[in-house]
């Protein structure tokens, strides 16, 4: 990328935000901004903010939309950042001045989160370059083998794109476990008895149940892959017999998948974060007089919201409003929740001023779904007037089922586990000894789109180059669906009790 | 040429694909029609998203708010992501090109003079876009001057003047238009009681075609708007398709007008002239339909490019009028002939109205 200075006033801006930034403690890898006419903001957002990305439709789709969009004065982007070092944002060209002041407090507030939060930690900080070389690659693929094949192959890696390893950032993925000798244990230890004594010390029914518990993890061990796999991307890509090609762009997929998926699991942090520190920036320091009117709906337009939905802006931000409030006057430990008296708990005051410390290691450690499962409280709840919606059946309307704590809180983790997608799990590539592969869904209550299941089963006969299962439970029983590439197929199966039910 | 661009293009390219297949069902169904401008049309296609493992739809959200007026929120929740709905904007000639790769229809030769091919355009035009190769230079540099001046940016101790996209100025080619072919459609609907609502949209549906594919082929095309009942009258397009007269049908009265019209305003010299005439093939008497050959015979054919009559079936009664065309002018190539009965006819009706390539 081409770094053209900005003009000067807004040179000084940046100086001025990013000491008021540092003074604050946050840290961040050299900050670049880029001022860019609208068409090219919507370029850049159509390619998820990189400059170059391998060519696909899909961004020009999505570009299409943004235009659209935005010359139907629907909405504007105004800013966007990428997690790289150095990190790189956009300002718009022909905003005010205001705005963009806005929009670097906010921006710098994001970069320190990129730099420091854990599940940032292992993304790679060169994409930007590591984006353009994809594109290089895919290019030449497609000069070789023909747009559409090439075309063909993205769109079936990118139906899979989901199916990687969320807690990859916790574990070094290649892992191996101790394994017995071969033939060990093949007999159930017994305890010694005298003779008389061994029927009833070592009854023999029990030891035929060992003897089969033995046999069965034995026969496991033999399976492919040993145990349950998420990254069945990385699968593909280690056992699936493709050509080069193929594999290289399986490669790119995943490689770039794993790159946005901790911003998939930050969003409301993320979000919150940057809207707390330009909020804090702006109004303690950078803001004029005359600016303050403009300044006070541009950041209740981001924070707004409309009726029925979440914004993460908002519930990013006012929980960790609430989070510094309550580590700063100690509304926590053991104390706090003992404390049953409402007058005492609405006056809980002990001085402490731990709610800075507090955020900082929040913003550290946590991701959207732990964050909520840690900081929300019944009172937090009550204050933002959460709720829960279901679509009525009858009306098919959308209408508020519940305000209950409990039930909001369940339903918000739903949809921040694993980005509220359903949690797919490789168990079989050998299956029925034919090198089929199976896939298991765990089933939480609610079941899977049938239409794109049946599709992205297709996709990965593509790429697996067999037939492929995927065992489900849909509307209460379960089944296993197949695709051999030509057609599908359903079988059902027998039930196992508790399948169907929701699980917390 | 930005780098987005080729993306745009082959996503065009696909939306386009997926349109071409669908054509035929959009055919007869111009209702399909999203916006329909002065010169783009825009088709909804399907959204072209990738699959994915997936949860149901409709199940459980969380919200804000004070969750008053869910009512209204609730109407919106038809509008689940996934089921949005792609615009492909398309000019009324790119449909025109698609009509007649579908239906496989032959180019319109224009006839009469010599065609007078516009002169050579010259390049004495200037525009924000442009290919590299035609940059003005000194109009590029002298627009990114004025920039940096104005923003204070410019230091005439160190004049370093860097053009942005917004600068850059390009030659353009200005054409001289000299139209040298004209063409003119008279459209001839038949109004009285007997033709109904679904019939004129029988009509509506299938003069769009007709009217793109015949525009594709002139630089210049007028349309005239001929109702008629017992008299005939010329009306614009608004009221071509929206008038409900009542009474008999005298169709000779619509072609003594249409020659009128022709012999006034546009001589047979200067204009590919185009009638096309829709009705339901009742008319007032049998001596009215033999002066209607007669007109037709002496006074229209000879003036025409093409004769296209398109008769649409009103309810179980049907007129005679194209069976008397029929024994006229069976092999006459200047007179297409066909029935619409319903809208899925409209396909066939084009193909033979406009297979002449006339």
């Amino acid at each position: 990328m081409n770094e053209r200075p900005l003009p000067l006033e807004l040179t000084r801006a940046q100086e001025r935000i990013e000491n008021i930034a540092s003074d604050y403690g946050l840290t961040f890898f050299r900050t670049v901004f880029e001022m860019v006419d609208y068409r090219q903001m919507n370029a850049l957002a159509a390619y998820g903010g990189f400059p170059t990305r391998y060519p696909h439709y899909r961004f020009g789709m999505e570009y299409n939309q943004l235009s659209k969009s935005y010359e139907y004065g629907l909405h504007k982007i105004y800013e966007m950042v990428i997690n790289n070092d150095p990190t790189y944002a956009y300002l718009l060209e022909g905003n005010t001045m205001l705005d963009q002041k806005l929009v670097m407090a906010h921006v710098y507030g994001h970069a320190d989160f990129f730099r420091n939060n854990m599940y940032f930690a292992h993304t790679n900080r060169k994409m930007i370059d590591t984006m353009a070389n994809h594109a290089t690659r895919v290019r030449r693929h497609q000069e070789r083998h023909g747009i559409e094949r090439v075309e063909r192959w993205i769109d079936a890696c990118l139906s899979v794109e989901d199916l990687i390893d969320p807690s990859a950032v916790f574990h070094v993925p290649a892992r191996r476990d101790e394994q017995d000798e071969d033939g060990a244990a093949v007999e159930p230890a017994r305890m010694p008895a005298k003779d008389y004594m061994d029927r009833y010390v070592n009854p023999p029914d029990y030891l035929e149940r060992q003897r089969r518990e033995l046999e069965r993890s034995r026969e496991e061990s033999k399976r492919f892959p040993a145990r349950p796999e998420r990254d069945v991307l990385g699968f593909i890509l280690a056992h699936a017999p493709l050509e080069n090609w193929e594999r290289d762009v399986v490669g790119i997929i995943r490689d770039e998948s794993y790159y946005f998926l901790p911003q998939r699991q930050t969003k409301v942090m993320n979000e919150g974060w940057a809207s707390y520190w330009h909020s804090k920036i702006m109004t303690g320091h950078v803001l004029t007089d005359a600016e303050v009117i403009d300044y006070a709906d541009h950041h209740s337009g981001t924070v707004a919201t409309q009726p029925g939905r979440l914004n993460p802006y908002k519930l990013g931000l006012e929980l960790f409003r609430d989070i510094e409030r309550r580590w700063d006057k100690g509304q926590f430990g053991p104390a706090w929740d003992a404390c049953e008296s409402m007058a005492e708990r609405v006056h809980w005051d002990r001085e402490l001023g731990l709610g800075r410390d507090k955020i900082f290691e929040v913003r550290r450690i946590h991701c959207d779904a732990t964050f909520l499962d840690e900081f929300l409280t019944p009172e937090f709840c009550d204050e933002q007037k959460l709720f829960v919606t279901t679509r009525d059946g009858r009306t098919k309307k959308n209408v508020v089922s519940t305000r209950e704590f409990g039930e909001v809180k369940q339903a918000l983790l739903f949809q921040f586990t694993n980005g509220g997608r359903p949690v797919i799990e490789l168990v079989d590539a050998n299956w029925a000894n034919r090198g089929e592969m199976l896939l298991v869904h765990r089933h939480v209550g609610v079941d899977l789109r049938w239409d794109w299941a049946r599709e992205v089963l297709e996709a990965l006969t593509l790429l697996w180059r067999r037939p492929v299962r995927l065992e489900t439970v849909r509307e209460g029983k379960r089944v296993r669906l197949g695709h051999d590439g030509k057609s599908a197929t359903e079988e059902a199966l027998e039930s196992r009790p508790g399948d169907g039910k929701k699980t917390a | 040429m930005p780098r987005i661009q080729s993306d745009v293009n082959r996503f065009r390219q696909i939306v386009r694909g997926k349109v071409r297949e669908e054509l035929r069902k959009h055919l007869g169904h111009q209702e399909m029609f999203g916006r329909q401008g002065k010169h783009v049309v825009s088709i909804p296609v399907p959204q072209l998203d990738l699959p994915h493992f997936a949860h149901d739809p409709g199940g459980r959200g969380v919200g804000q708010g004070d969750g008053d007026g869910q009512g209204g929120e609730g109407s919106n929740a038809g509008k689940d992501p996934g089921q949005h709905v792609l615009e492909a904007e398309f000019t009324v000639d790119e449909l025109a090109q698609m009509l007649g790769e579908a239906l496989e229809l032959p180019r319109i030769r224009p006839k009469g003079r010599d065609e007078l091919d516009t002169s050579s355009a010259r390049y004495t035009g200037i525009s924000t876009t442009g290919p590299e190769s035609l940059r003005h230079f000194k109009r590029s540099y002298r627009h990114a001057l004025r920039r940096l001046i104005a923003t204070g940016a410019y230091d005439p101790q160190r004049p370093s003047i860097v053009l942005e996209r917004a600068d850059r100025r390009y030659r353009t080619p200005r054409p001289r238009p000299r139209p040298s072919a004209n063409a003119v459609i008279l459209y001839v609907m038949d109004v009285s009681g007997s033709m109904g609502a679904d019939q004129k949209e029988l009509v509506r549906a299938e003069s769009f075609w007709l009217d793109a594919w015949i525009r594709s082929h002139y630089q210049g095309c007028r349309t005239v708007y001929i109702v008629h009942d017992a008299a005939a009258k010329e009306v614009d397009r608004d009221t071509f398709f929206r008038i409900r007269e009542s009474g008999g049908t005298v169709i000779s009265s619509a072609y003594e007008l249409a020659i009128r019209v022709m012999a006034e305003r546009f001589p047979v010299d200067d204009w590919n002239l185009y009638l096309f005439h829709f009705t339901d093939g009742e008319n007032y008497s049998r001596q009215d339909t033999e002066k209607c050959m007669q007109l037709l015979d002496k006074r229209l054919l000879p003036n025409l490019n093409l004769f296209g009559y398109g008769q649409v079936e009103s309810y179980g009664t049907s007129g005679d009028f194209h069976e008397a065309l029929e024994r006229h002018f069976q092999d006459d190539p200047r007179v297409a002939l066909s029935r619409i009965p319903d809208r899925d006819a409209i396909v066939d009706s084009i193909r033979t109205l406009l297979g002449r390539g006339r």
